[in-house]
């Protein structure tokens, strides 16, 4: 029962589904006032949510029925049980288990994951060239991103219990504060940048490019659920950052922390410009990818 | 719960641009009505796309022979309930093509039309009052 309701209600679904919405606002209404404009109401993420859910859901003739409605959910699925496990580790250092980072981690790619899927089965040329595009980004991010989640393991001393990392972070201090925790943190949040969709990695719906791109075909609830995922993203991944590089949830100045980091990907977003594929992948791989490595180096000299 | 429908619909409307052969001047009076200038965003109105995620459809030009398959393709790809809006003259009527042999007639004869927003080109006010009196006809 206890457990039901951690998954449907309080750190799950409806909490995180909400505080993401609330997020989407803060993120439209910053990016408005940067255009000097004023910007939607704090209720829009919300109209739109229930608008698409009031809709029609087309499905192409040609597409994979099956595939093209299971994407959002298992988006949707996968999504809600990384908030569960993430606050119920940070609330209750005591339940995590053996692994819960891997497992965390095999979770936040199943949401991209679930795109490409939904998109190839949606049988629409814009979007198989968007989940082609989703699919080189997305061996772009992954490689920096687990490296820079390696740097944290290892100052650790080479723990992968969520719990164990909280706990480690509130004696020690958090693994910020020091060299390679700023450039694991560094590389974490752009690699967060990319997995998010955001300028400027939006390569998979590039607009001006590809219409909608990865969800050219969506419509409906089926697009709603697209959306609510990518806005509980939204929300869970600072979250997870937080936990891993910045000390977890055990005051409320993680609340300050949060906004801090989302409105910095927010200014990231509105102040680049859209790189190509080959770009994006040659700055993850080039760039980023060298740099976690140094981060790995200097962990192992206690830097 | 209808009512609650009807809200969502009316507080974010997102609107697909249907250029069906115009001389472009109404598509980039469209274009001035989503500037930071008039800041439809206010509104919930946001340019999509895709025919798919849209509920309002901003059709301009005078509808052909050519035009008129696709116009009649993208309305129907569009999920009901959805919105029509003619806008620019031509929408409203054959205007000066009215001699032609190659223009099908006003809309209202092919796709239900909600509301026609007349000018040639309209102002981006006179379009953001279109849309608003659309809506109040839900």
């Amino acid at each position: 029962m206890k457990v039901i309701f951690w998954i449907l209600v309080f750190p799950g679904f409806l909490f995180s589904s909400i505080i993401g919405m609330l997020l989407t606002w803060v993120d439209r209404k910053v990016t408005a006032r940067i255009h000097w404009r004023v910007g939607p109401p704090w209720f829009q993420p919300f109209a739109d949510f229930f608008k698409l859910l009031s809709k029609e859901t087309l499905i192409p003739v040609n597409a994979s029925r099956f595939l093209f409605l299971m994407a959002p959910i298992l988006s949707i699925i996968a999504i809600t049980a990384v908030g569960t496990m993430l606050f119920t580790m940070n609330f209750y250092p005591n339940m995590s288990f053996l692994g819960d980072l891997i497992v965390l981690i095999y979770l936040l790619t199943l949401p991209p994951l679930a795109t490409i899927l939904g998109a190839s089965a949606s049988k629409n040329p814009l979007a198989a060239v968007g989940a082609s595009r989703e699919m080189t980004l997305y061996f772009g991010y992954e490689l920096p991103f687990i490296t820079a989640i390696i740097i944290t393991i290892i100052k650790t001393g080479g723990t992968i219990r969520i719990g164990d990392i909280v706990t480690y972070q509130h004696i020690h201090g958090p693994i910020l504060y020091s060299v390679s925790g700023i450039i694991a943190t560094l590389v974490a949040l752009i690699c967060m940048q990319a997995k998010l969709g955001y300028v400027p990695f939006d390569i998979a719906e590039a607009e001006q490019e590809l219409m909608a791109g990865v969800y050219t075909e969506y419509s409906g609830f089926a697009l709603a659920l697209f959306k609510l995922s990518k806005a509980m993203m939204l929300f869970l991944l600072p979250c997870f950052l937080i936990t891993i590089f910045w000390g977890g949830f055990v005051t409320w100045w993680a609340i300050l922390k949060l906004l801090l980091l989302v409105v910095l990907i927010i200014l990231i977003k509105n102040t680049n410009p859209r790189l190509r594929v080959d770009q994006a992948l040659k700055f993850f791989w080039v760039g980023l990818m060298p740099l976690a490595v140094l981060g790995v180096i200097l962990a192992f000299f206690k830097l | 719960m209808k009512d609650f429908r009807i809200w969502g619909l009316k507080k974010s409307p997102w609107v697909f641009h249907v250029a069906a052969a115009s001389c472009n001047n109404c598509d980039i009076e469209i274009l001035a009505a989503l500037t930071p200038r008039f800041d439809v965003e206010r509104f919930g109105i946001v340019l999509v796309g895709s025919p798919r995620h849209a509920d309002a459809l901003l059709v301009t030009g005078v509808i052909n022979r050519k035009t008129l398959p696709r116009v009649i393709q993208v309305y129907q790809q569009t999920p009901k309930p959805c919105l029509v809006i003619g806008v620019g003259t031509c929408s409203c009527s054959k205007h000066m093509f009215e001699d032609s042999y190659n223009v099908v007639g006003p809309y209202d004869k092919h796709i239900p039309v909600d509301v026609y927003i007349p000018g040639c080109p309209p102002k981006p006010e006179a379009i953001i009052l279109g849309v608003v009196k659309a809506l109040q006809k839900l």
